[in-house]
């Protein structure tokens, strides 16, 4: 029973970095209706920063406050240079143009960084705790913790501020947003950022737990995107519990189904966006339909 | 100085002109109506204006040119617009849509006092203050769009035909609202409406505007008396 709770513990920090790149598919998806594909690779790029940082010498919690902050700056500049010109343009366009910058910070980092593994340090001790006969480690606990911290800041933000407010209703209706003096594409770059640095946060939290390399984000962004397809890609709350669920389930899955194992893991995400697809294409807490292709 | 003055506006969508060079001009505190039958470039002339199409002429607003300028600039200067639909935000609450009416606003104190008083004078709204204003009735709806546009303390108040599909009941109400207004803060308004019939009786000075051109303009009153005026648009 308790290697069960240690299962489910570790697949909420897992599900919980798929939440937070899940999120970062939703902020721009709810505002733009752009699914963007390079999520992922920019927060490989990220990431790449960070340990370049940390091996450089700079203190790894610096390092990490550094990335985020570069993130953000990167974010809004993509979103301003790259898809403001394409904005509101033919969906084809601009899922070529996000799966271009794709390939484009693929290529870049391996070729600044080598296509090589490295290992990333982590932000939390490599210990356990021992909790009425549950082995935690210290690691899922932290990452849980930070990512909750973080969607809490989000929530406070989108709900308590005069900025949060304007940034939904641009996703709501940016022609009104226009009327009542709000500057609609100032709000999508801060998104843009916002994303940004959600997407650093999942990649700085996870390359600790796999290899750093190019294709370090690659298997993440399908397992956000399951996430954020069942939660409802336009609900951020779906986008964190849709990530949980993913991470659970993958985790259980790998653990107690002989057949799935570690190798086929892949199958879980891949399952669950069929089945959102087919049965509720809407996801658990969304309203925009998700498209059969 | 007029607080509008508007030459020679051509303004439409994409090859397609829809106003052939308008003029005129409000005063401050005036009402004033522009009426005219569906397609005549009643709205386009609202959009032009407050920057949601580019107009091409000179339209100076208490003697700034802002023609071609972008929607959010000139809701800065005080230009506030009630568009056709009445464009409100749907899932936001009708709380936050009233706030939202505010974002340019920088006296959070000043804000707070005009959002009580926009309580007072609506209080349908009060009481629907935290659902989504996509739950509220069509006449509610348009109040909310009234006092939202009312938040950024306009100096001019644009409405694109605020009777579009209310009962006749509830289209007097949103009129005596606008008078109230009209008269107590001293808003200047310009009124686009279909019912030439109400907005007559409520405007100072009025423009028929047909196939994107001014054909006549004058005095409301005369207008309403006027026996050409009465067939083509008070169907009498």
């Amino acid at each position: 029973m308790s290697a069960v709770i240690q299962n489910v513990i570790d697949g909420i920090a897992v599900g919980s970095i798929y939440a937070a790149l899940a999120l970062a598919l939703v902020l721009i998806f709810r505002s733009t209706g752009i699914v963007n594909f390079a999520q992922g690779e920019m927060a490989m790029v990220s990431t790449f920063l960070a340990w370049g940082l940390a091996t450089s010498g700079v203190p790894l919690a610096l390092a990490l406050l550094i990335t985020l902050a570069v993130s953000f700056v990167a974010g809004m500049v993509i979103e301003r240079v790259l898809m403001r010109p394409v904005e509101g343009g033919e969906t084809l366009t601009l899922v070529i143009v996000t799966l271009g910058l794709f390939i484009f910070l693929n290529s870049l980092a391996g070729w600044i960084w080598g296509f090589g593994t490295r290992a990333m340090p982590s932000a939390f001790p490599d210990s356990a705790v021992q909790v009425a006969g549950v082995r935690v480690s210290l690691e899922s606990v932290g990452i849980t913790a930070v990512v909750l911290g973080t969607v809490g800041l989000l929530f406070l933000l989108f709900q308590r501020t005069k900025i949060g407010l304007a940034m939904r209703a641009v996703a709501v209706n940016p022609e009104s947003s226009r009327l009542v003096g709000v500057s609609v594409g100032r709000m999508l770059m801060l998104g843009w950022g916002l994303a940004a640095v959600l997407g650093a946060l999942a990649g700085v939290l996870v390359a600790p737990q796999l290899f750093l390399d190019v294709n370090l984000m690659g298997g993440v962004l399908i397992y956000s995107f399951a996430a954020a397809a069942l939660g409802g890609f336009d609900s951020p709350l779906g986008a964190v519990v849709g990530g949980w669920i993913i991470g659970v389930t993958e985790n259980l899955a790998g653990t107690y189904v002989d057949f799935i194992g570690s190798d086929l893991k892949i199958l879980v995400p891949l399952t669950i966006i069929l089945a959102v697809l087919l049965v509720r294409p809407s996801g658990l807490f969304g309203s925009a339909e998700v498209a059969r292709a | 100085m007029s607080l509008l003055e508007v030459e020679d506006l051509r303004a439409g969508y994409g090859p397609v002109e829809v106003l052939d060079g308008i003029s005129f001009s409000v005063e401050p505190g005036q009402v004033v109506a522009v009426l005219g039958p569906n397609g005549a470039g009643k709205t386009t002339t609202l959009r032009a204006l407050s920057g949601m199409i580019k107009g091409r002429g000179r339209v100076a607003f208490d003697g700034e040119d802002i023609a071609g300028r972008p929607s959010e600039w000139i809701a800065r200067r005080g230009v506030a617009h009630v568009p056709e639909g009445r464009g409100t935000f749907a899932p936001l609450t009708v709380d936050e849509n009233l706030r939202l009416g505010a974002y340019v606003r920088k006296n959070a104190k000043d804000v707070k006092a005009d959002l009580a008083g926009a309580y007072e004078r609506f209080p349908a709204l009060a009481e629907r203050k935290t659902q989504p204003a996509g739950s509220l009735s069509g006449g509610e709806q348009q109040m909310l769009a009234v006092a939202r546009a009312l938040m950024l303390r306009p100096r001019l108040l644009l409405l694109d035909e605020p009777s579009l599909g209310l009962a006749p009941r509830v289209t007097g109400e949103v009129f005596e609202v606008l008078r109230t207004i009209s008269a107590e803060e001293g808003t200047t308004l310009l009124v686009v409406e279909q019912n030439a019939n109400l907005v007559l009786r409520f405007a100072d000075h009025a423009h028929v505007l047909e196939t994107g051109r001014l054909v006549l303009s004058g005095n409301a009153e005369k207008m309403r008396a006027d026996p050409s005026v009465q067939r083509s648009y008070l169907g009498r």
